[in-house]
């Protein structure tokens, strides 16, 4: 937890530190962490090409997006750093971070003309620094380039020192116009396949990237938005709690509209959208059992993938017609996929009991290859397919209604988180829910307060499996087909991110985490590999930034937040207290 | 029939002995005192009591039914509660939160606000704090926390194993202050404690550990007049 807090010190927001003599040599940091990163960035080739596509028409194009998010940043920090020294001296900050920044930027640019970079670094090539220098020669090219770098660190560092409200109504202005701009394609797909929206298309976009004017609006739109709700907000929520009428309406009526809403998502968001949703869901599916093992009862699995598989190939075994040999339909093969799960769940469960934390992991992790392993095996291929897998799974269906294409998959997923979410809210807030806390924090002390250590852990393994199996099911059967090779370790680690990134142990934060671990690489496809690099910068800087995640639990989020010991949460009135600290 | 019996109690880790038929009684609202040295095995003795260790061999019983071989959590469902070395709260969780799960064996909806009543009236302290995380608290006040929760289950038998540890003296008094408090309301209680002079102050009986045996038994008075006791654990010559 120290590194943590460390970490947190050095990046948090202006918290006012007393400097020291050498604080000066902050901004020089970011400014030269920025300055790499932008070399680095545009020697793999990123900067180029980006500089194909268009964020608005003619105006921005994404390596400047690129370039300034990583100069502004560390303009953005080094402000934020010197924000209780007054506003003169953040701004040299800023600037002294850009101008630092530029250094390395400039540099690469005067060696790039003096030697021929190419030949070690591919893509150090002349349409580089055509792109870097506005193409406008070296001389007044550079300038311009520092002019941009060292303008967007300073605007970044102005934008540190405003007021909360204005600051996250500007960040979320430009995150909003940066990413429609960048989701270009996507959006414009989207909004052609409805009807009513496909104006909104023509509305905003050119062929090559947003109009000025769509720019503008999305800016004053969700911009505007986020200011008046930091004004009005405090003040509408004071009134609805005033109103009891208003307020036990507003739940049944919000709830009503979100499920609306989600069921005609498949038809507003078409069908590439769709599948990416069936991905997200099938992956919080198993997130959300991994939660409950990991999240609450604190048990590390990292073999969980197993009863992925497990689900799936009960589903296939029972339904395939190329095995043929029970010939289930979809309905009656869930549970008993489901089933299976529990029971392998417990069977894992049994002999791990004893352990902990890393041995525990370690044990799991080899459960999960030796479950790949059997299903790869020669000696099993008459029931498991061997590597061939299983073929000829049938689609469920109901009546004569089939879910095949994604948009109707979609229903069975959203129906089975929804489930699950229901399952884990209530569970959590059980008697069942708080041993599994008490396990997760202490468990001897859990032994000691009369909780049946055995049973609740075996509990959350079988809970946690039967949403795995349940998920395994469904993508077998909507696949129509698996594969040994579909149930690797990295599915495992995978599903271990989204609970960590999202949050461990809050339900929305893991929902949250599947979104942006699956999602996001669905729907940044286009941009190939880079989006890898920017997915693990992401995840870095997040964990750096959200240590306990993108929607932490209650418990996990004050423990980040909490004093060293002694030291009272608040200052308490009563004359007796304070004495101890 | 004393309310707590403990026969023969033979317990080792792994090979090697660490209890040798440790025998000793606790009647009902009775405060024993087991006191040794480091290693005698006390906190071994407390730990077979509860079921955390399972003995090789011996009885323990409550009521004359013995609980040797049930599981931990049945051992507390029984009325037989530790409160553990060292202070073991649940950091992340608030004062209320700790005391709530202290509470985990109870049936009753109704009856564990009024059990937290209970600690809190006990202990005044825990009341001011109810809302802050137990491991921000003062050393002091997590020995207060852990006892209080090991109440919220309604022990017929108290273990308590070394309160006072590290504490400064004035909380030591508190602690044992608290301890009397209990006795006075009726609470059996079984108390390890290093700190002998203190512990033979509040205590009716006592035992003496030795390296896995009890050598010495008998009424607080006893022991502390006792030449030996005065020797090795009250420091007097
Ligand atoms: N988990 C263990 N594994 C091996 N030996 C142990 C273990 N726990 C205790 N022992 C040994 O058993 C003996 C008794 O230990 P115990 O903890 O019961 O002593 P104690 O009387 O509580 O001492 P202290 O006053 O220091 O707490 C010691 O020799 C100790 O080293
Ligand atoms: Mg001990």
């Amino acid at each position: 937890m120290t590194t943590v807090t460390t970490l947190r010190a050095r990046f948090g927001a202006a918290t006012g530190n007393p400097f020291s003599g050498g604080a000066w040599r902050i901004p020089v940091r970011y400014g030269a962490v920025a300055g790499v990163t932008a070399v680095f960035v545009s020697l793999i080739g990123m900067v180029e090409a980006f500089s194909r596509r268009e964020v608005i028409e003619t105006a921005v194009s994404m390596d400047q997006v690129l370039l300034l998010v990583i100069t502004g940043t560390a303009g953005y920090l080094a402000a934020s750093r010197f924000a209780a020294r007054g506003i003169g001296k953040s701004v040299i900050a800023a600037t002294l971070s850009g101008v630092i920044a530029t250094l390395f930027l400039l540099a690469l640019l005067v060696l790039g003309d003096r030697i021929n970079l190419r030949q070690v670094l591919l893509n150090a090539s002349p349409s580089l620094y055509l792109e870097l220098t506005f193409g406008k020669g070296l001389g007044t090219g550079a300038g311009l380039l520092a002019l941009q770098i060292i303008a967007g660190a300073v605007g970044s560092g102005l934008i540190a020192l405003l007021p909360p409200a204005p600051r996250r109504a500007l960040l979320i202005g430009l995150t909003v116009v940066a990413g429609m701009g960048i989701l270009h394609d996507l959006m414009s797909l989207t909004f052609q396949n409805w009807g009513p929206l496909s104006v909104l298309d023509t509305w905003l976009y050119s062929s090559t990237g947003l109009k000025v004017r769509g720019a503008s609006a999305l800016f004053l739109i969700f911009g505007g938005w986020s200011l008046l709700w930091a004004m009005k907000g405090p003040q509408i929520r004071e009134r609805s709690k005033t109103l009891p009428l208003a307020r036990s309406a507003a739940r049944p009526v919000a709830l009503l509209a979100a499920l609306v809403l989600l069921a005609a998502l498949p038809q507003i968001l078409g069908l590439f959208l769709s599948e990416v949703l069936v991905l997200v869901g099938l992956a919080a599916l198993m997130a959300l059992g991994l939660n409950i093992v990991v999240g609450m009862a604190g048990l590390l699995d990292l073999g969980y993938v197993a009863f992925f598989a497990i689900g799936a190939y009960t589903m296939a075994i029972l339904t395939s017609s190329e095995l043929a040999f029970f010939g289930f339909n979809f309905w009656a093969a869930l549970p008993l996929a489901i089933l299976a799960g529990v029971v392998t769940g417990v069977l894992l469960g049994v002999p791990v009991l004893r352990m902990r934390g890393d041995y525990l992991a370690i044990v799991t992790l080899g459960f999960g290859e030796i479950v790949r392993l059997l299903v790869l095996s020669d000696a099993l291929r008459p029931w498991l397919g061997g590597a061939q897998g299983i073929g000829r799974i049938p689609r469920p269906e109901i009546g004569s209604f089939e879910f095949v294409s994604s948009q109707q998959v979609y229903y069975l997923v959203l129906g089975g988180c929804v489930f699950a979410a229901f399952i884990s809210w209530r569970l959590k807030g059980s008697r069942l829910g708080r041993a599994w806390l008490a396990i997760r924090e202490d468990e001897d002390v859990a032994a000691a307060m009369g909780i049946n250590r055995v049973y609740f852990k075996l509990l959350a393994f079988a809970a946690g499996a039967a949403f795995a199996a349940m998920s395994g099911a469904i993508a077998a059967s909507r696949l129509g087909i698996i594969y040994p090779h579909s149930f690797s370790l990295l599915i495992s680690i995978n599903v271990l991110a989204i609970v960590i990134i999202g949050g461990m142990g809050n339900i929305p934060g893991v929902v949250i985490g599947a979104f942006a671990l699956v999602g996001l690489p669905e729907i940044l496809r286009e941009f190939g590999d880079f989006r890898w690099l920017v997915y693990g910068a992401a995840l870095v800087g997040m964990m750096l930034l959200r240590p306990a995640g993108l929607w932490p639990e209650a418990i996990r989020k004050r423990e980040l937040t909490a004093r060293p010991a002694g030291v009272p949460e608040t200052p308490s009135t009563s004359p007796s207290a304070g004495d101890t600290s | 029939m004393a309310l707590l019996e403990v026969r023969n109690l033979h317990v080792s880790y792994g090979q090697i002995a660490a209890l040798h038929g440790v025998e000793l009684e606790v009647n009902e609202r009775e405060i024993v005192t087991l006191i040794g040295a480091n290693g005698a095995g006390k906190t071994t003795t407390l730990n077979a009591i509860s079921g955390l260790l399972r003995p090789d061999r011996g009885l323990v019983m409550l009521e004359g039914i013995d609980l040797s071989t049930l599981p931990p959590h049945q051992i507390v469902s029984r009325g037989v509660v530790q409160v553990p070395e060292g202070r073991h709260v649940f950091a992340r969780l608030t004062v209320l939160e700790n005391l709530e799960m202290g509470g985990f064996t109870v049936r009753g909806k109704a009856e564990i606000p009024r059990r937290i009543e209970q600690v809190f009236e006990l202990f005044p302290r825990l009341r001011e704090r109810r809302g802050q995380l137990a491991g921000t608290l003062s050393g002091g006040e997590q020995q207060m926390l852990a006892m209080g929760r090991g109440l919220m289950a309604g022990p017929k038998v108290l273990l308590l194993d070394e309160p006072s540890m590290g504490l400064a003296p004035v909380l030591v008094d508190t602690i044992f202050d608290t301890v009397r408090r209990l006795h006075s309301q009726g609470t059996t209680i079984l108390l390890v404690e290093q700190n002998a002079r203190m512990a033979l102050q509040v205590a009716d009986r006592g035992y003496v550990l030795q390296t896995g045996r009890v050598v010495l038994s008998g009424t607080a008075a006893e022991l502390q007049a006792h030449d030996a006791v005065r020797e090795a654990y009250l420091g007097v010559g």
